[in-house]
């Protein structure tokens, strides 16, 4: 072999190994660290709706695990028999009780978004105004409450609102009211938690977009004569709706679901579809109706969550 | 203006009251002497005597630290992963379809999460006999899942907001990518990290839903203990213990508060 063509051949060997070693360093490593955590969330975050869906097709049954299997094997004759059960979900929309439970759970949620709204807007508003250290201080005061246990928050309310709670005795001591209130195990006790619990996520997205609101817009408009009110409803507040809308989400979407929140606050016949569902599989068993009734709450809560998706889209670019 | 101002400063006083009130009226019973938790009968600290010779509560703790501890630190490896991957990596096969899975379990209701979990380890236990039974491990993967979430957007919007300046310096200057992830990358998203996996660790210590649907007899968490106690009305001991995590969170966000301002002041 002629130096020339050995020469030619190393080089050639040269570019191979450092073309496999790209492929070995860059390409599969890439690949690695791209599947590892897609792999995690595809197995345990979106296979389990699958799941979900499968089983709200099946039929209840006194069984481990408590459900009727879906496909059926014969293995003489080669017969594989599928069994889709439409029966959960016929029961679902013929039954009133599941239809209020929906219908009610979004009434909680909304009404509890727009409370939630109308406190958190002047304090985002108002931490947005500050500069320094005040700023600094006041989100902590507003995150700090989001650290500590939502399950104990929620607790809390429960030795205000009791009927010899702290609310009760000093509404009594000043003399409004002379008898105590029912105000736990009401409706109104739910909408207070929900508006409490919620509340830090509704303030943070308003206060991101209205950091970062033009205050030379708000000016122009009073130089023009536009009276505080006119300024904030043709002004500001058009100017902030992605915060708005992104913070009505961020609270309605889990407020639908909320489970804690009812089964400790509300009365027993305050209906939501999360304790609906929770009763239906540890009290009732009755797995593939819980299926049914969280696949037809997914698919409500579908359309806002995608409204969140965009929304964010757009904020990003 | 000044009329505009006044109304904010009040409205907001108003809000902060009504966001700290049940928790001091809560810290303040929790000193309260009396068995009845709404008569005032003079401080004492016998709740908190009582409350750690409750063992119940006390294994539950035990059991929830562990989760949270293995939970926050799985979190954060698969956490920093999603996060480097939806901001540093390029466009992929199926990338939407992964960023849309690491932002849903932010807002999944869940008794959602919860269910879907929990028949997903049934079935997979009758498909190839994994997991065997449901307890700690089973609460660790679901809480893995829904922690890791909240450390992927930390560490995203950790990502998004500092320029691939450095990075790309480094990979002219030869690095290869797992040295450009140690060396630059890594250090620069810590304050991410660390804050994902303080928030992961709080969010599995807090949760009552998803394990609820996913533990097994024998293997309840701390907030399972709570809620079963809570549900027939207030308790000492449970006000006791809520002060006693109240002011270890509170000593901890105000401590990394001062932190980070030092580190802005020495700047």
């Amino acid at each position: 072999m002629s130096n020339v063509t050995r020469a030619f051949w190393l080089s050639r060997y040269d570019i191979f190994k450092t073309r496999f070693s790209l492929l070995k360093n860059i390409r599969w490593g890439r690949y690695a660290v791209i599947s590892i955590p897609s792999l995690w969330l595809a197995l345990f975050f979106f296979i389990p709706f699958l799941v979900v869906f499968k089983i709200s097709l099946a039929e209840s049954a006194i069984a481990i695990p408590p459900y009727t299997d879906m496909f059926g094997w014969n293995v003489e004759e080669a017969i594989i028999d599928v069994k889709i059960k439409l029966g959960n979900y016929l029961y679902l929309f013929n039954d009133s009780f599941y239809l209020d439970a929906y219908l009610s759970s979004v009434k909680i949620a909304a009404v509890s978004t727009f409370f939630t709204l109308i406190i958190g807007f002047p304090m985002a508003y108002f931490i947005a105004s500050k500069s320094g250290s005040m700023r600094t201080l006041l989100l902590t005061l507003v995150i700090l409450p989001f650290w500590t246990s939502f399950l104990l928050r929620v607790y809390a309310w429960m030795g205000f609102l009791k009927k010899n709670g702290i609310v009760n005795e000093f509404l009594q001591s000043i003399g409004i009211i002379d008898q105590p209130l029912q105000m736990l195990q009401t409706d109104f006790a739910v909408y207070i938690g929900i508006v409490y619990t919620y509340l830090p996520f509704m303030i943070l997205p308003l206060y991101t977009t209205l950091e970062k609101l033009d205050g030379s817009l708000i000016e122009a408009a009073k130089d023009l004569g536009a009276g505080p009110i006119r300024t904030f409803f043709l002004v500001t507040l058009p100017l902030s709706m992605p915060g708005v809308l992104a913070g009505c989400l961020l609270v309605f979407i889990p407020a639908v679901g909320e489970f804690v929140i009812p089964a400790l606050l509300g009365a027993s016949d305050t209906l939501m579809i999360g304790r609906v569902l929770w009763d239906e599989f540890f009290l009732n068993r009755d797995w593939p109706m819980a299926s049914a009734v969280a696949t037809m709450m997914l698919l409500i809560l579908v359309v806002p969550i995608m409204f969140l998706r965009n929304g964010k889209k757009e904020g990003s670019e | 203006m000044t009329r505009n101002s006044k109304f904010l400063s009040i409205s907001s006083l108003f809000g902060f009251i009504f966001l700290y009130a049940p928790i001091l009226g809560l810290i303040i019973y929790s000193f309260n002497k009396s068995k009845l938790v709404t008569v005032w009968g003079g401080w004492s600290v016998k709740w908190y005597v009582e409350l750690f010779n409750n063992e119940q509560i006390m294994d539950a703790a035990v059991v929830s630290l562990k989760v949270a501890f293995i939970t926050a630190t799985l979190a954060v490896i698969l956490g920093v992963l999603a996060g480097y991957v939806l901001s540093r990596m390029g466009k992929f096969p199926g990338k939407l379809m992964v960023s849309g899975w690491i932002t849903a379990p932010l807002i999944m209701p869940e008794v959602i999460t919860g269910l879907s979990l929990l028949l997903l380890f049934v079935s997979l236990e009758n498909l190839i006999g994994w997991p065997a039974g449901r307890g700690i491990t089973t609460i660790i993967i679901a809480h893995t899942t829904f922690c890791m979430a909240y450390v992927a957007v930390i560490v995203q919007s950790r990502l998004s907001q500092m320029d691939d300046s450095l990075e790309e310096a480094a990979m002219d200057l030869g690095a290869k990518p797992h040295s450009l992830f140690f060396l630059i990358t890594l250090p620069i998203i810590k304050p991410a990290i660390i804050s994902g996996w303080l928030l992961a660790f709080t969010m599995s210590l807090d949760d009552l839903v998803i394990a609820s649907f996913v533990s097994g007899p024998g293997n309840s968490t701390l907030p399972m203990v709570i809620f079963s106690k809570i549900r027939l009305g207030v308790t000492p001991e449970v006000n006791a213990l809520a002060t006693i995590m109240i002011v270890i969170v509170a000593i901890g966000v105000v401590a990394a508060m001062w932190q980070m301002r030092k580190k802005e002041t020495t700047l």
